[in-house]
């Protein structure tokens, strides 16, 4: 993976940088021993590293503010981070970059329960949003699978969904407020705890900026009572066709569950072995569909949920009849990549969204590329949604295999396109995906998105070398190709 | 002599644009006409309609999904899916004779560029979430899109939101593509009868916060709950204060039920049913249950609690007792309120009411003289202002799509 050149001018300024920044911090606030900052040279994506030039841990908006004016003195980078968790290098630091960390931003400051909002910073992590409000019922709905320590900044900055966004939305559905601050250091309020301002929708931007564009420093998310009751079914069939279709006709029914979940048979059987879920093993596919709501409104959607499943050919079908058996159901599931890390030295999370239509298709092709790379894969799936987590299994001990899983990668984001699917639906960009971006985007649509860029960050300094394959300068990007002359179009109905 | 375009496809818009931006020629930019009077006034420019590009593009029902060119009428967009017992659920309403403008001529690229949801946002969202994928032409003359026809896609930023609100000040819309989602099978409107604002305002919070799933919360005073064409709404010469209960018929009479038991101690309840809850809930949607003869009608975006005492602030601040009339929508944290008989549509005494709690005024009804006069939209801190104006040059550079309808400034 290319990064951006290093400017070796900011390298070699890196004893000034720190004393600036030793200014404003406290003593703990800056990290520039070689031993520490190794720390944080990765994400989530541990097949990138890089070191930082230092690190930089502000306690409130001001210092924030004083940091990023200092770096953009320095002409240094910055690269924000929350919890570290992005899948897609996201957090990966610069080598003449500034690693600013925001986990000391861990405060909850206000519970709104009439007003149904909370106010946090944005390095508290996602599960304990909803555990400070637990005791009145209410939860904060967007769950990715890292929540215990994932936070909601790096959340707004990824746009992160979970299980449940079929029926309650991603995060960029769930925030009313945001603070950030510029790469000049200014600070801008977005929002509040009202709906829909008006005027441009930053907010909406923001979410899914990927650390691009602004850094937040608070966040107004909304809360929701907790349903009354949650149930699950779990269903196995003898054909991943079958599941496709079951997930289909709940569709079609006019059923919109709180989450439907599927994995296939490597999946299932990493899973069973890992964690012995109680899961079918003679299942090629196994789906786990639940239901939240009133307690009649879930008893009558399960019984339609279930016919439905017989319909379509199911080969065990259970219900379950208590919270303990709708966590065990899950279990396996919310376990299923710490098994895949045990039957496999590495692994590679992929992140594809596909039309529901094109499960079975995409699945078969999968595995053709399978056998071809010599690289087994195993599937889970959000399949309410089409979101796809196929993972490549490989061993970077053996030479070649890295790149070979890379390339492997990159084919199924293709075949993801090509089926009129997306190449991420939760992880981001990142560097990840990067170099990608072309299947999706023509020149025109990736100019277009970096001139907003160029409205929030003229020098390019904040996170450059993730989203975009090709870095433009604003000044070029702001340069208008015009071709003066007769309206060229004499066949536009004109009055 | 101002012309108007109207071309029959993208490619043609964006060859009038183009064309447009080397001219340095300003366009208002039109679908069905329906909301030239929302915004401010911008006209005596060259018209560029896009009512030409018509017609649903992609729709999988079972996907939950449909794109549409831009100049489609809402209408049409919305019989489509109710063949297959669909909606676009954030309830899109024709703001047409809201603005005093025509009705009925609502395009479903106007619905996105206004950001337009009605009832059931405060439960589904707005058209903003609702809003997967756009194809525009910027102001630069050049096509682009975002998003796409799924409903979980982090690609690149978000491009959908931000034209989602911007009047077509930033680009062109060319299509959009929508989330959609089935009709449940019943609803119900559960009603609570005689609460005052305040009282009425939190016996919505507590629906909102009971867990029985409302899809949409209002407090009628008694002066709009008498406009009703329902006769168990305007029957009872007080307030209503109605909540909506939508999803399978066992379930939404189980959650009537529980409702209704809730608020027994509060007040007398009531219940509407399929016809007369829809009816109910269009008048809401549709401003109708204020008067539209004369008087300024603004639209506040508050926090609820807030809601109650803002519009006690506003009518103690006016000189005529009795010269305002409300509504509360989003379970009190959108106002609707007219205004008679005022200098400059009361702008500093509304501004003034909300500068406190929180929250944004627009100004959605008034004569154009007025509206060119006063902030139609809330006035921002310089800093976001700033930035707004910075996005504004990156999509429009030469400031010819529809100058001066968001800003003063571009």
């Amino acid at each position: 993976m290319r990064m951006p050149e290093p400017d070796a001018d900011v390298i070699a300024g890196r004893g000034a940088l720190v004393a600036a920044l030793r200014g404003v911090l406290a003593e703990e606030g800056v990290i520039w021993s070689d031993n520490e900052l190794k720390a944080y040279e990765c994400d989530g994506l541990t097949a990138y590293r890089q070191v930082p030039l230092a690190v930089a841990l502000p306690e409130d908006t001001r210092q924030v503010s004083r940091v990023l004016e200092i770096c953009s003195e320095h002409g240094a980078k910055v690269v924000p981070r929350g919890a570290g968790t992005s899948l897609s290098g996201g957090a990966l630091p610069l080598a003449d970059g500034v690693l600013l960390g925001l986990g000391k931003f861990n405060r909850i400051l206000e519970i709104d329960y009439e007003n149904r909002c909370a106010v946090v910073q944005p390095g508290v992590s996602n599960l304990s949003v909803s555990e400070a409000v637990a005791d009145e019922g209410f939860y904060y709905a967007p769950d990715p699978s890292s929540q215990i320590v994932c936070t909601i900044g790096g959340n707004v900055a990824e746009n992160s969904g979970g299980v449940h966004c079929l029926k309650y939305g991603v995060t960029t559905n769930n925030i009313l407020g945001l603070e950030i601050v510029l790469m000049d250091g200014e600070v801008v309020r977005l929002g509040g705890k009202h709906l829909d301002p008006e005027g441009y929708d930053l907010m909406g931007v923001m979410a899914g900026s990927e650390g691009l564009l602004g850094v937040i420093t608070e966040v107004t998310v909304r809360i929701l009572k907790k349903p009354e009751v949650a149930r699950a079914v779990l269903v196995g069939f003898p054909d991943i066709e079958d599941g496709g279709r079951f997930v289909a006709d709940i569709i079609a029914a006019g059923i919109v569950p709180g989450g439907m979940e599927m994995m296939d048979k490597p999946a299932i059987h990493a899973v069973e072995e890992f964690c012995h879920a109680g899961y079918p093993m003679d299942a090629e596919a196994l789906a786990i569909v639940e239901l939240d709501g009133h307690v009649t409104e879930v008893d009558h959607l399960i019984a339609r949920v279930e016919d439905i499943a017989h319909r379509c050919r199911a080969s065990s079908v259970r219900t379950s009849h208590s919270e303990e058996e709708r966590l065990a159901f899950w279990l396996g599931r919310k376990s299923a990549f710490g098994a895949v890390g045990r039957i496999s030295p590495d692994y590679f999370c992929m992140d594809g969204t596909v039309p529901r239509r094109a499960l079975p298709e995409v699945l078969r092709r999968m595995a053709q590329m399978s056998a071809r790379f010599g690289l087994r894969v195993a599937n889970v799936f959000h399949a309410g949604d089409g979101n796809l987590h196929p993972l490549i299994l490989y061993d970077a001990n053996v030479p070649g295999e890295l790149e070979k899983a890379e390339e492997f990668g990159a084919e199924i984001l293709k075949l993801c396109v090509e089926v009129g699917g997306v190449l991420t639906g939760e992880h981001g960009v990142g560097v990840e995906k990067r170099d990608l971006m072309g299947e999706m985007f023509t020149d025109a649509d990736l100019e277009q998105q970096q001139r907003l860029k160029c409205a929030f960050d003229p020098g390019g300094s904040l996170n450059p070398g993730k989203v975009f394959p090709t870095i433009r300068r604003c000044a070029e990007l702001g340069r208008m190709h015009v071709h003066r002359g007769q309206l060229p179009f004499p066949d536009i109905p004109r009055f | 002599m101002p012309e108007t375009f109207r071309p029959r496809d993208a490619d043609q818009v964006r060859e009038t644009v183009a064309w447009a931006a080397a001219e340095e020629r300003p366009l208002e930019i039109r679908g069905g006409g329906s909301k030239r009077g929302l915004g401010r006034p911008t006209d005596g420019h060259d018209v560029l309609e896009i009512s030409g590009l018509g017609g649903v593009t992609y729709y999988e029902p079972t996907e939950l999904v449909l794109a549409a060119a831009a100049g489609t009428p809402l209408a049409a967009v919305e019989a489509e899916l109710a063949r297959n017992r669909q909606r676009l659920a954030f309830e899109p309403v024709d703001y047409g004779p809201v603005t005093g403008g025509p009705a009925e001529r609502s395009t479903v690229g106007g619905v996105v560029a206004c950001n337009i949801s009605g009832p059931r946002r405060i439960q589904a969202g707005a058209a903003r979430d609702h809003c997967l994928g756009i194809t525009a032409v910027s102001g630069r003359g050049e096509a682009f899109k975002s998003g796409g026809r799924v409903v979980k896609n982090v690609t690149g930023y978000d491009l959908s939101k931000l034209m989602a609100g911007s009047y077509g000040t930033l680009a062109v819309l060319t299509e959009v593509t929508f989330k959609v989602l089935p009709v449940p099978e019943e609803t119900r409107t559960v009603l609570v009868h005689g609460l005052e604002e305040t009282a009425g305002i939190a016996a919505l919070g507590k629906a909102a916060a009971s867990g029985l799933e409302p899809t949409a919360l209002a407090h009628l005073p008694p002066s709009a709950a008498s406009r009703s064409a329902v006769d168990r709404v305007s029957g009872a010469s007080d307030s209503v204060t109605a909540i909506r209960i939508e999803g399978p018929a066992p379930s939404v009479e189980a959650r009537s039920a529980s409702l209704r038991k809730l608020f027994e101690p509060t007040g007398d309840t009531g219940e509407l049913h399929g016809r007369d809850s829809d009816a109910l809930w269009r008048e809401i949607g549709g401003v109708k249950l204020l008067p539209m003869d004369d008087g300024v009608l603004w639209r506040l975006s508050v926090p609820p609690t807030t809601a109650a005492g803002v519009v006690r602030e506003i009518a103690r601040a006016l000189p005529r007792v009795g010269a305002i009339r409300t509504m509360f929508d989003w379970a009190g944290g959108l106002i609707w309120l007219t205004v008679e008989g005022v200098e400059d549509a009361a702008h500093g005494v509304v501004l003034g009411a909300i500068a406190s709690g929180g929250g944004h005024a627009t100004l959605i009804r008034a004569p154009g003289e007025i509206r060119r006069r006063v902030p139609v939209f809330h006035p921002r801190d310089p800093g976001l202002a700033a930035l707004n104006a910075r996005v504004k040059r990156g999509f429009d550079p030469r400031g010819i799509l529809n100058p001066g309808r968001l800003s003063a400034d571009y």
